[in-house]
């Protein structure tokens, strides 16, 4: 009996932590929008809500957000599908927070002998399921943009599902090079395979192998996050999108599915091209640096120091992600979908090409 | 019109997708590490933001600002309009109104009973400070905040016009905001 309760305990800790750690990131990313833009552009930035008069650089704005958004009235359009309507926002944030599970956050933490994977889901087909969960999203605009009985909405939903089915092609085409240099389809797999080093001295991280595909993956995954540079099916005020009938938390979860899987393509990029939860030279029982120095460690220092490595390479990478979103301007529809189907996806064919004769080369 | 032709690098986009970043980054850590100096280490001289946080900091305003109207007053207090309806005629937007009376000092003939401006109306062309012959109307309040829920509200009598100072010579103003009846302070 209490076997199986620490089972239980075990599972949900592990799910707890990759819920606690996405939802949080996306709830900080509408801080870092604001002042990370302010910033950019010599701007202050959001600093007004207060609570006792502190105001902590505007880290108040998501509460604030959240307490206006869930005290907005709830609209429901007349003539809309009630239950479609009101599942589209649900379906959005669900698929987008169900993606991270198989991203591993960590290597194997021992207790006594018990081994626990960190990762939330155990997965040999870890990536299959990201992509997988990430395509579903399209479910979600598509219902929003039926479920409105709003013709702009209708079309703003096909003009959202058209992109991110261009964009997630091209995701899965970009991957296939990285699961071929490291031979495996579980998450867990590839990341371990990048703690090799080459020449002695020069981590075999993904993006060092797969430089082509890290950039069209990361070009890929911003359309299907449906952010700037490819924003078209939103733009809240200036193009008529799916979710132009939704009002207040409903809209909200719209935008929270966007920051969230903002987070997962971060953590994807991470797990896939920049070596997931591994610092270089750190293995099992401490740093070897390649001219021979040895810095011991005990095993949860070893732990801490990976899962710290994942949070910040997750957050350089969501840092990235917005500095793009507020230096590139808008691509127009055709554009976005040219560049989807006749420039990344022939690309990460090319480079799956490439990758095959290189390796057929190297392993005769 | 004909577009200009794009070299090689620019058509592929991503090199210059790069040098952009590049020019937002150099932005984003030169100001990180003024706010930096400023709200962690106390540095007040720096200043990381090119706007102004407006209800705390106030931009200077230009001498010339036409701002709120007042009424001037004559060494003993009384107003100098002589309520001669020069202002109320050159007003393009009918905004002044005026009733004169009879002055009790036989050297001067008129003065106003009322004097209105309706600053809903007012599109602060300044013709009324142009036209007085008496140097009885100024815009130099300095004042810009006086909004109001109604209409009621923004009409500005005789008695609050003539309350009103000049502004400073730094153009900051000196008389209270004169705040509308209605509104919720």
């Amino acid at each position: 009996m209490s076997a199986v309760l620490t089972e239980l305990g075990i599972a949900f800790g592990r799910v707890a932590f990759v819920m606690f750690f996405v939802l949080n990131m996306g709830g900080l990313l509408t801080w870092v929008e604001r002042k990370q833009s302010a910033i950019m552009q010599d701007r202050i930035g959001a600093n007004r809500a207060s609570i006792f008069g502190l105001r902590l650089w505007g880290l108040f704005h998501p509460l604030a957000d959240a307490i206006k958004m869930l005290t907005k009235e709830d609209f429901l359009p007349a003539r809309a599908d009630r239950v479609l309507f009101t599942l589209a926002p649900f379906v959005s944030v669900f698929f987008a927070l169900a993606a991270f599970a198989t991203i591993p956050f960590g290597d194997v933490l021992r207790i006594g002998d018990r081994e626990i994977p960190l990762q939330a889901v155990t997965l040999n087909v870890g990536v299959l399921y990201v992509f997988a969960m990430l395509s579903l999203g399209v479910y979600g605009v598509m219902m929003a943009g039926w479920a409105s009985a709003n013709n702009y909405a209708l079309l703003g939903g096909q003009r959202a599902a058209a992109l991110m089915i261009s964009a997630e092609v091209a995701i899965g085409a970009s991957i296939m090079g990285v699961i071929m240099v490291y031979g495996s389809l579980n998450m867990q797999e590839i990341v371990r395979g990048q703690g090799w080093l080459l020449l002695g001295w020069i981590p075999a991280w993904g993006i060092v192998l797969q430089p082509v595909a890290f950039v069209l993956f990361l070009t890929a995954g911003i359309a299907a996050t449906k952010r700037i540079p490819f924003d078209l099916p939103e733009g809240e005020s200036e193009i008529i999108g799916y979710f132009v009938e939704y009002s207040g938390m409903k809209f909200g979860m719209f935008m929270m599915a966007d920051f969230v899987e903002t987070v997962v393509i971060a953590g994807m990029a991470t797990a896939l091209f920049l070596g997931g939860w591994q610092v270089p030279y750190l293995v099992a029982d401490g740093i070897h640096f390649p001219w021979g120095t040895v810095i011991p460690l005990s095993h949860l220092a070893v732990v801490l120091l990976q899962v710290g490595a994942f949070v910040l390479k997750v957050s350089v990478m969501c840092w990235f992600l917005m500095l793009i979103r507020w230096t590139l301007p808008r691509f127009r529809y055709d554009q976005a979908m040219r560049l989807g189907w006749l420039g990344l996806f022939p690309l990460s064919i090319l480079n799956l090409v490439a990758t095959g004769l290189v390796l057929v080369a190297l392993r005769g | 019109m004909r577009s200009r032709r794009l070299s090689m690098h620019q058509r592929f986009y991503l090199v210059e997708v790069l040098v952009g970043l590049g020019v937002t980054a150099a932005h984003f850590f030169a100001n990180l590490a003024r706010h930096t100096a400023r709200y962690v280490f106390g540095r007040r001289d720096v200043h990381g933001a090119v706007t102004i946080q407006y209800p705390e900091e106030r931009r200077p305003y230009s001498p010339r600002l036409r701002s709120l109207h007042r009424l001037v007053r004559r060494e003993d207090g009384s107003p100098r309009c002589v309520a001669c309806m020069m202002c109320e005629t050159v007003c393009p937007a009918h905004c002044i109104y005026i009733v004169a009376a009879e002055h009790p000092n036989p050297d001067v003939e008129k003065y106003p009973a009322r004097f209105d401006i309706d600053l809903g109306k007012c599109v602060f062309c300044g013709y009324c400070v142009e036209a007085c012959p008496e140097d009885a109307i100024r815009m130099d309040t300095g004042i810009l905040e006086f909004s109001s829920y109604s209409r009621a509200g923004m009409i500005y009598t005789k008695e609050i016009l003539l309350a009103l100072e000049p502004a400073g010579p730094d153009g900051v103003p000196r008389s209270p905001v004169p705040i509308p009846a209605d509104r919720h302070p």
